[in-house]
């Protein structure tokens, strides 16, 4: 009894009830199908945000102030706005807002000879713009210096940058991002255009080239515009304090050494001797690690999710076996009676089950190979190629395992049993 | 044959007893039988009787409770079950009253399947099958699967994948009860022609007519045999073709 014998028998059995067979197998398929393409959609979404984090910038640093966290480094102080009282009995620190001089002061050769370029940031946000009565509100409106764009890894698309004498002398000169220049311009050239924000002009002397494949879960990289400071505040914020200051270290090798010169450089500025900080200094790589754990969690949980099917699929098999071995008990017994060994009973429904868990594997990977060409809410999944293997292989060791018993009934029956039973 | 050779069939005490307690059955009282090579013994009793356990018994698909069982001098006593499936394939040929072919399976598949079991290599499992289907007259029904064959036509297929093996023994559990007079006739003389060629015959049945053709009649009665009348000689033609041969 050579094993393509039995492989022969179990194909015959298979084919004797097609739809039953073709049935147990897409149990199979959407199981193995849901585990490639749900890992592919988690994979997908931890891609895209590893691409839009680092299309902030490797190796930048922002400097925030915490003025108004109680959190962090254990701050403790008032609410935001200059003089705010602090609620902590430790040493009184006056909390100070970022300003220009902090900026300024961070690029200095001697202290930080890590730090590459610092630019300072004053947000507006939602700023409605009007060019020639068609209407845009810019979602972020930024007053920086010209380093910034080097900083947070833009670059132009067409125009040009505008410079340290613009910042020097306030020029209202702008640069605009892919989503704003073609909602106020459409296919025009923006370029040498004044457009009117908030009752300043501005002219547009560059526009930025698109910030990449920022999906809908995440605000519009491209729906922005960036201006020297000096030209921002004054007209669109207050002379106040800054946002953020966005610091350049000479290398992602070096971004953790520059982070502690800053930290040091505006603990003396500020006058913080103990643990309690006014300002936070966040390290786009942490940020980056962090939000890749939790996505790493959110595709196990995917996976899980898939898995879950899978195993439903593999107790259906196990399932329609036990029927097929009911259904067939007297064939069973008739093959027994004529000499056919345990062996041969347990291999034909061991492989009957193995070919239905596996035919439905190898086009469950199909489908969720094919699938994955296509866009899943908003993410483009990319298939991890571990998962194909391993869903094809544990739809194998499901075949193998929920036929086994089913399988086993069927060999150890009694064959005088098996044919009476009717 | 010599004296020495062994039975075929060499049963010594063989009690069979079903369930515990009050609810015991001894379908078998201790029988002792010895069938000779070439012998056609026709097994009756009505039912209850125990003839279907001995059936068993002597098919290997079941195990006495007591006593010996001799299948061509090999104790089956002793064997393990991958062993007693070798056994069947090989020394017992199985013919039951309701067929028991497999469907959807060809004619030429079915008698092809004992032989597949015992390792017969494709070619050879073929020829020797196609040849089992021309002696019992359905050459040309290879290709049929059961439910295109009639119950007469079925019986022979059954025949035929009995005989394929070339076994010791020739086991046939009430072979004409679900056929019309005509099957019945056709099974029969087919019968015949088997032990005319030399195989040992055991044959279950409560009819006297069917019981009429074999060499051997043994009558079972609650498990124990009560009459056993030999109506021609074991090596011999079984006696209706005795009678024939008598008359001419």
């Amino acid at each position: 009894m050579r094993l393509y014998e039995v492989f022969r028998f179990a194909l015959r059995g298979l084919s004797a009830n097609k739809l039953r067979s073709s049935l147990t197998t897409l149990g199979i398929l959407i199981g193995v199908a849901a585990v490639i393409l749900l890992v592919a959609v988690g994979n997908g979404s931890s891609v895209q945000i590893a691409s839009s984090i680092s299309s902030l910038g490797a190796g930048t640093l922002t400097v925030s102030s915490s003025t108004s966290g109680r959190g962090g480094g254990g701050g403790g102080m008032g609410g935001g706005g200059m003089g705010g009282q602090s609620t902590q009995s430790g040493p009184r620190t006056q909390a100070k807002q970022l300003t220009l001089e902090d900026a300024r002061a961070l690029v200095d050769p001697e202290n930080a000879p890590n730090v590459e370029s610092s630019s300072p940031v004053v947000n507006a946000n939602s700023v409605t713009t009007t060019y020639e009565g068609t209407s845009h509100s810019i979602s972020q409106f930024v007053g920086t210096y010209p380093g910034y764009l080097k900083a947070t890894s833009k670059s132009l698309s067409s125009g040009s940058l505008f410079t340290q004498q613009d910042v020097d002398a306030a020029n209202k000169v702008v640069l605009l991002g892919r989503t704003v220049a073609e909602e106020l311009f459409g296919r025009v050239s923006p370029l040498d255009k004044k457009i009117n924000v908030d009752g300043v002009f501005f002219t547009v002397v560059g526009v930025l080239a698109e910030a990449g494949s920022s999906s809908s879960s995440f605000q519009d990289a491209d729906d922005v515009a960036i201006a020297p400071i000096t030209a921002v505040q004054g007209t669109l914020t207050s002379y106040g304090s800054l946002s953020q200051i966005v610091v350049q270290a000479k290398s992602a090798d070096t971004v953790d050494a520059a982070q502690s010169e800053i930290t040091s450089i505006l603990n003396q500025r500020h006058g913080i001797t103990g643990s309690t900080t006014d300002f936070t200094v966040y390290n786009q790589a942490t940020v980056q690690s962090a939000v890749a754990d939790s996505n790493r969690t959110f595709t196990v949980l995917l996976g899980a999710v898939a898995a879950i099917s899978l195993l439903v699929g593999g107790i259906g098999v196990t399932n329609i076996m036990l029927v097929t071995v009911t259904e067939r008990t007297r064939e069973i017994g008739i093959r027994k009676a004529i000499g056919a060994p345990k062996s041969a009973i347990l291999g034909q429904f061991i492989i009957e089950a193995t070919i239905l868990s596996l035919l439905g594997g190898v086009l469950g990977v199909v489908v969720g190979v094919a699938g994955s060409r296509f866009e899943i809410v908003g993410v483009e999944p990319v298939i991890v190629p571990s998962s194909v293997f391993l869903a094809l292989g544990v739809s194998v060791v499901i075949g193998l395992f929920f036929g086994s018993y089913p399988a086993n009934r069927a060999a150890d029956l009694r064959p005088i049993e098996a044919l009476r039973h009717e | 044959m010599t004296p020495s050779a062994p039975a075929v069939l060499d049963i010594r005490g063989v009690t069979k007893i079903y369930g515990q307690g009050e609810t015991t059955v001894h379908a078998l009282r201790g029988i002792t039988l010895r069938v000779e090579r070439g012998d056609y013994v026709a097994i009756m009793g009505r039912s209850g009787s125990g003839k279907s356990t001995l059936m068993n018994i002597l098919g290997c698909l079941d195990v006495p409770t007591a006593g010996r069982y001799l299948l061509d001098g090999t104790d089956v006593g002793s064997l393990q079950e991958h062993q007693l499936s070798i056994l069947r394939n090989r020394k017992i040929g199985f013919i039951f009253q309701s067929f028991n072919l497999i469907p959807r399976m060809s004619a030429l598949a079915n008698v092809e399947l004992p032989l597949a079991y015992g390792g017969v290599k494709p070619a050879e499992r073929r020829r020797r099958a196609t040849a089992a289907l021309e002696l019992v007259g359905l050459g040309d029904r290879v290709g049929h699967e059961p439910n295109e064959l009639s119950g007469g036509q079925q019986q022979r297929v059954a025949v035929a994948r009995a005989l394929a093996t070339s076994p010791s023994l020739l086991l046939a559990d009430e072979p004409t009860g679900n056929l019309d007079t005509k099957s019945t006739g056709d099974v029969l003389d087919m019968l015949d022609r088997v032990s005319v060629s030399g195989r040992t015959i055991a044959l279950i049945t409560h009819e006297d007519e069917v019981a009429a053709r074999a060499k051997r009649v043994l009558k079972l009665v609650d498990g124990d045999i009560i009459e056993d009348r030999r109506q021609a000689p074991a090596d011999g033609p079984p006696p209706r073709l005795l009678q024939a041969g008598g008359v001419q």
